[in-house]
Parts: C-alpha cells; structure tokens; sequence
C-alpha cells in the first residue's frame, strides 16, 4: 500500500468505509436492528450519491458548471423503467435488471453528449443555462409522453391517452404526469453499494488516465492546453458524457426502488439539481468521497429531524447554512486553523492521543 | 497501516452508533399528536404534504383526522381502546412519502389514512401492500392507488368515476353541445379526469372543439387556453382541476367578457371560499361534490364549527373525507371485533373483509359500500352555485 500514490490510498480508504459500513446495515438489517426508515434509506442514499459523483467529475475536473444532472438522472429512471415495464413478462428478472441498467446509463450518456456537442465547443457559463433548460424540457416532455403497449406493438402520443388509439386490452406503460406505475422492485442495498464503488473506481480511474489529465488541464488552462495541442472538444465531451452516465446510473437504481415513478420539480427538477450541486460543493468540489458523505448526510438529515415536524426544514435550511460557513467561509476557515478545527489538525490530534496511550 | 486501520473501525463504529441511536423501539416518533403514555392505544398513521406546494390539502386532511380522533377518543374510543394519531409530511414527493411511511411503521402505526395525493399514495400503497398494513385514502382519486393491491380503499371519488358521470351529466341536459377543456398536463388528478371525461365524451356524442393544457408552472395566467376555447366557440368550459386555478379563470374569462357554462369537478369545492375572489363570479359554475360545508345537517355543522374553531378556515371536501375516514374505519374495526393486540396483519385481513360489509352515512354521502376493488359506492353529484351557495340540480 505504502508504495501507492496518495489518491489510490485514498480511494482504497473510501472504498473500504463504504464496504465497512455496508457490512455493519447489512448486519443490523438481518438481525432487525435497523429502523425501517433506515433500510428504506439506504438506496436512495446510494442514488444520490451516484448522481452527486458524476456532477463532482463535471464541476471538479471539468470545471464547468452544470444545473441539469437531475435531468439525467430523469432520463436514466425513466428509459430504465419503460424497459422493465414493458419486457416485465417476457424476459427474466436478472438479466432485464441488467439490460435496463445498460441502457438507462447508455440514455442518460447519450443525451449527455448530445447537449455537450454544441455547448461545450463555447467558452463562458453556457454549460449551466443549456443544463438548466435541458433538465426542465425533459420533465415536461415526459409529462405529456404516452406510452401504451398492445398486441400490435407500442403506441406513442404527445396528446393523450386516447390518442394511443390502443386495442381495449392494450396496457398503459407511460401514463403522462402519472408517470411509470409499478416498476418492478429491484433495486438492493447490495446492487447500489457494487455500483457506487463501480463508479468511485471509473471516476478516480479516469481522472488519473491520460484523458483526465488532459481534463485537468484544459481546466486549469484552456489557452496553454490548446498550445500543446489537446484536442480540447474531444475531452470535454469524453469526461461530460462520462458525468451524465454515472447521473444516468444514480436514476436506474433510484427508479427501480419505487413503485410509482413520476417527474416533478421535487425528484427531477431544477430544485433537485441544486441540491445535488450542494452535495458537490459542500463535499468539496473534486472530492468523490466528500460528495458521497455530503450526499448521505443530506438526504438522512430531513428524515432525522421528523421529530421537530413543521420546524424541520426550516432547521434543515439552518444547518446547510452553518456547514457551508463552517466548511468555506474565509474567516471561520482561519478560525479553524488557528485552533487546530482541521481535518488534519483532529486526524493528527487523535494519532498523538493514540501514541499516548 | 495498523493505527490507519484502526481509525478506519472507528469511524465506522462512530457512523454506525448514528443509525443504532434511532433504532427500531419505536419510541422515536415525531408530531405524535394524542399522548399515550405507555397504554394500549389503535395507532393510526396519516400522511400527506403539510409543507411545498399542496400543502392546504394536507393539513386539511391532518386537521380533520385529529377532530375526529380527539371526539373518538372523548367517547370512549374503539371497542375500549384510544387512538393515538401520528401525521407525517411528505411534500407530494413519492419517495419522501415512502420515508414518511417507514417513519410511521418505526412509531408503530397499524393502520394508515393517507396519503393525500394520488403519485405519492401508488407508491405508498405498493409498500403497505407488502407489509400487511390496511390502507384507506382520504383524496388520492388515481385508479393506479387500488390497482392490484387488496389493503388500499378510496373514500373519495375514483378519477374514471369522475371523468365519465361529468360527461353523461353534461350529455343528458344538454348543457352544451361545444365543449372546451382546459386542463393541468402536469398534474395526475387532473389528466385523469380529463381522459375519462373525453372517452366519454365521444360515446355519448359530445363534440370536444379545444382541449387546452397547462402545467404546475405556469397556472397563474390562462388567458391563451381562454382565448383559443373561445375562438373555438365552446358554449361550456370543462375544468377539470383545483379551486385556485379555477377562480383565476374564472376571473380571467369575465375579463375577457367570454361567458359560457364551466363545469368544474370535486376540485372547484372550495372556490367560495378563496381570498380576494369576487365569489359572483362563481354564480352559475356547475361543480361536483359530496360535501358542501353550509350543509344543514348536524353532522356537518358539528365538524365545520369544530374545525373552524380549532383550525380556522372553511374545511374543503378533502378534509371532510378524512373527517369520514376516521368513522369508517371505527365502524369496521368494530364491526371485526378487534383489539390493539392483534399483528398489522390480522388487523389488515379482518379489516378488508369488514369495510366491504360497512354501509356508512356520513358527512359525505349516505350509505357508503366499498368493492373488493376499493371504490367506494357513493356517485358524485352535480351542484350549482347560486346565491353564494351550493344548490342540489338532481
């Protein structure tokens, strides 16, 4: 281990937290020890965290700004489910999971991409106001699509139900605002923990590689990148698509653990989008793992604070205010070093402790 | 390495004493607003959005449940027992209404009145299905609520019901013969209501000249779906959607000097009582609704009194419902002979057959019946505004 660099160490220590704490729910959860508003948790905890890991690719490595991951992760949950409600009878659960999950994260890429074609040739904030846009054109979009599906084949419309002009027996896939109701449930702790540390690995990975050292660059220095000779569209659209496709897997899981899977301004819209940025930057902007921990600390904190009932989201509000100045603000961020209040100043206080001992 | 793996334990031990410390005593239970000290109470379990944007339903829902619970409990409770009550928030979010369910099965709930709009309650009703817990629905009108899941019942009217009785209502009196629609695509009530409605439509001939939609972001000025139904020369506006939209085109249409008949659905109960809305507007508006709040009877006039001495405000037909749910679900639990003691499941069991054998006369209507289906009997009835009251036209 010593003779790993210091980013592998840390994603090795990253990885081994999440399957640490993994075992422990898995433990509690099989002795019955873990709360039902825990275990109904810890797989949206896992989305979230996947989609607040694609964005800190985008944001940290990039370095530009994006408003639309819930738009991806829309576009994934919805793709993903439309296929494993349609093949529901047809193909087997395993290998349908499989298959949705591929092509719910090949959609959510795809589109990715596309935005990025034009957007990311542009220098400037556009990124972010093509995001935002995209985000709200794929909710309304979805919902006014009307998917039906009868013994001659799939029926769209942009209209209405009856428009679909289906046999009587036909069976409604995608019921506009309604959304996709009864998506099979397969979505496990297990499945959502194997693919967050898929995605921390192929995030650290490619920010290492070749490619995201040139990202990393062009970032740094568009002008002195663009002198060496990096091609810089090519790069960008590589780690953007990459970024959309890791959202696109946090909307797979996250479809496939509800039955009733709608798009609103809550789940998909831009409101959601924010609160992922916020994952990002109160995580630290370029730190997978800071994105994960701020992703489960913010999606458990409004859960833990029922107890307060109508006062909650206001001391949510209260708390995401007091770490943003803790983590961030200028004069705190001295106070904290005069008076040891770092990460590292704690970490070095606890090993002196133990040396004590 | 050993001291780098010994912190790694710790903060996993640290961690983890974060998730043991709200365990599964059940003790931990926010908003529970009935005390119980320790003694064998019913828990009942509501949900629905007291925060965001559909908030007004969901406390009227919240209030109109703990007025029935506190005069239950007043009265000696259910077969002996109290009922404590316990009201959780889910801002309308299907997920947050899933958490807001666990949270509630964590406090203990046995039974669950919820939730109030039609997203969130589907995927409540596919948890409560899996783990046994009997379900009754104050508001969520969506087919896709009952659908395949045995525990869930409706008190309200189903989306299909509505949609298709407006229809022959508006055929058999001819109260139009250009109809235009105006309706919220974003919204799942609302879109239900207008499928149905326009299947119906074209089996009972009625000519449709404009369907017009808007969607929750842009619902404060109608005035293009206005003009294009009147373009179209449609002599009657069915609109099927909520009461604060529907006094802004109500407002906007008089503007426009456009005057043809509008026929809301159960959405427009309520539209007498919206701020600064001139309610002469509303004369002639045809709507439907099983509750009307300035009803004589006594019941009625028990539960508004009540509701707007504690609560303030005009209860809509949502809480009125909810009033109901309580009552109904008091009538079947009797009726099965139950005590507190009996698993979720048992009570879940005994209660489906129950409420299929209740036949309940409440605030909104007379002699209620459910099907195995979870449709309640009751039909939606036709009113018409006049006077600044609800007046009967059957």
């Amino acid at each position: 281990m010593k003779n790993l660099n210091k980013t592998t160490q840390k994603l090795i220590t990253t990885i081994a937290v999440i399957a640490v704490l993994y075992a422990i729910m898995q433990t509690m959860q099989s002795t019955g020890n873990l709360s039902s508003l825990m275990s109904g948790l810890l797989v949206p905890v896992c989305a979230y965290s996947l989609v607040a890991v694609g964005l800190n690719l985008c944001v940290g490595y990039l370095g530009e700004l994006s408003l639309g991951h819930a738009g991806f992760m829309c576009v994934g949950a919805f793709t993903s489910a439309f296929f494993s409600k349609a093949f529901q009878e047809s193909i087997p659960d395993v290998p349908r999971f499989i298959l949705a999950l591929v092509i719910g994260t090949c959609a959510a890429a795809l589109f990715g991409f596309l935005i990025a074609i034009p957007v990311l040739r542009l220098s400037g904030d556009y990124l972010a106001i093509v995001t935002l846009a995209f985000g709200e054109i794929i909710k309304n979009v979805i919902n006014v699509l009307y998917i039906g599906k009868d013994s001659s084949g799939l029926h769209f419309s942009m209209k209405d139900m009856m428009s679909l002009g289906m046999e009587p027996g036909g069976k409604i896939l995608v019921n506009g605002p309604q959304g996709i109701t009864g998506t099979p449930r397969q979505s496990t702790f297990t499945i959502a923990v194997i693919l967050l540390i898929l995605a921390l690995v192929v995030a650290h990975n490619f920010v290492n590689s070749r490619t995201g050292r040139a990202v990393k660059a062009i970032r740094d220095n568009q002008i002195a990148a663009e002198t060496v000779g990096l091609p810089i569209t090519k790069y960008k659209l590589i780690a953007f698509t990459i970024s959309a496709a890791i959202a696109g897997v946090g909307g797979v899981i996250y479809a496939h653990n509800i039955n009733s899977l709608t798009a609103t301004t809550n789940n998909f819209g831009y409101n959601m989008s924010i609160m992922i940025l916020v994952y990002v930057v109160l995580g630290g902007i370029g730190n997978f793992s800071g994105s994960v921990i701020a992703a489960v600390v913010l999606t458990m904190l409004p859960e833990m604070l029922r107890g307060l009932s109508n006062y909650r989201m206001l001391i949510y509000s209260i708390v995401l205010i007091v770490l943003m100045l803790f983590n961030w603000a200028p004069g705190i961020l001295k106070f904290r070093e005069e008076h040891g209040i770092t990460s590292k100043g704690i970490l070095d206080r606890f090993k002196k402790h133990k040396e004590v001992q | 390495m050993k001291k780098r793996l010994l912190s790694l334990g710790l903060c996993a031990a640290m961690t983890a004493s974060l998730f043991v410390g709200c365990g599964s005593n059940g003790s931990n239970g926010g908003g529970d607003n009935v005390e119980t000290s320790g003694e064998l109470t019913w828990r009942l379990g509501g949900i629905g959005p007291t925060t965001g944007g559909a908030a007004q339903y969901g406390q009227g829902v919240m209030n109109a449940i703990q007025i029935a619970v506190d005069e239950i409990n007043e009265a000696g409770g259910i077969n002996g027992y109290q009922i404590s009550f316990n009201f959780q928030d889910d801002e309308a979010d299907a997920q947050k209404s899933v958490n807001a369910y666990n949270t509630l099965k964590d406090w203990g709930m046995q039974i669950l009145e919820g939730t109030v709009t039609s997203g969130a309650c589907a995927a409540v009703s596919a948890e409560t299905y899996n783990d046994r817990i009997f379900q009754i629905t104050p508001s969520a009108s969506s087919t896709s609520v009952t659908e395949g899941h045995d525990n869930t019942f409706q008190i309200c009217f189903s989306d299909p019901n509505q949609g298709t009785v407006s229809a022959d209502y508006i055929a058999e009196n001819g109260l139009g013969t250009k109809i235009g629609i105006i309706y919220d695509s974003s919204d799942p009530y609302s879109s239900g209501v207008y499928q149905n409605f326009a299947t119906e439509a074209a089996n009972v001939g009625l000519e449709i000249v404009a369907t017009e939609a808007f969607t929750a972001d842009n619902k404060t000025d109608f005035s293009t779906q206005l003009q294009k139904c009147k373009d179209a020369k449609a002599d009657l506006l069915f609109l099927p959607f909520y009461y604060t939209e529907g006094s802004i085109v109500l407002t906007q249409a008089n503007q426009m000097g456009y005057a043809p008949t509008m026929f809301g659905v159960d959405g427009f109960d309520g539209l007498l009582g919206v701020e600064n809305f001139d309610v002469k507007l509303a004369e002639g508006v045809y709507l439907l609704t099983p509750f009307a709040a300035d009803a004589e009877d006594e019941a009625t006039q028990n539960f508004v009194s009540k509701y707007e001495e504690q609560f303030g405000g005009t209860p809509n037909q949502f809480a009125a419902d909810a009033y109901d749910g309580v009552y109904i679900i008091k009538e079947a639990l009797e009726a099965a002979n139950l005590t507190p003691e009996a698993s979720n499941e048992e009570i879940c069991d005994a209660l489906i057959s129950a409420i299929q054998e209740v036949n309940y006369n409440g605030l909104t209507g007379e002699g209620m019946t459910w099907n195995e289906l979870g449709e309640v009997s009751k039909s939606p009835k036709a009113v018409i505004i006049q006077d600044g009251g609800y007046v009967s036209v059957q």
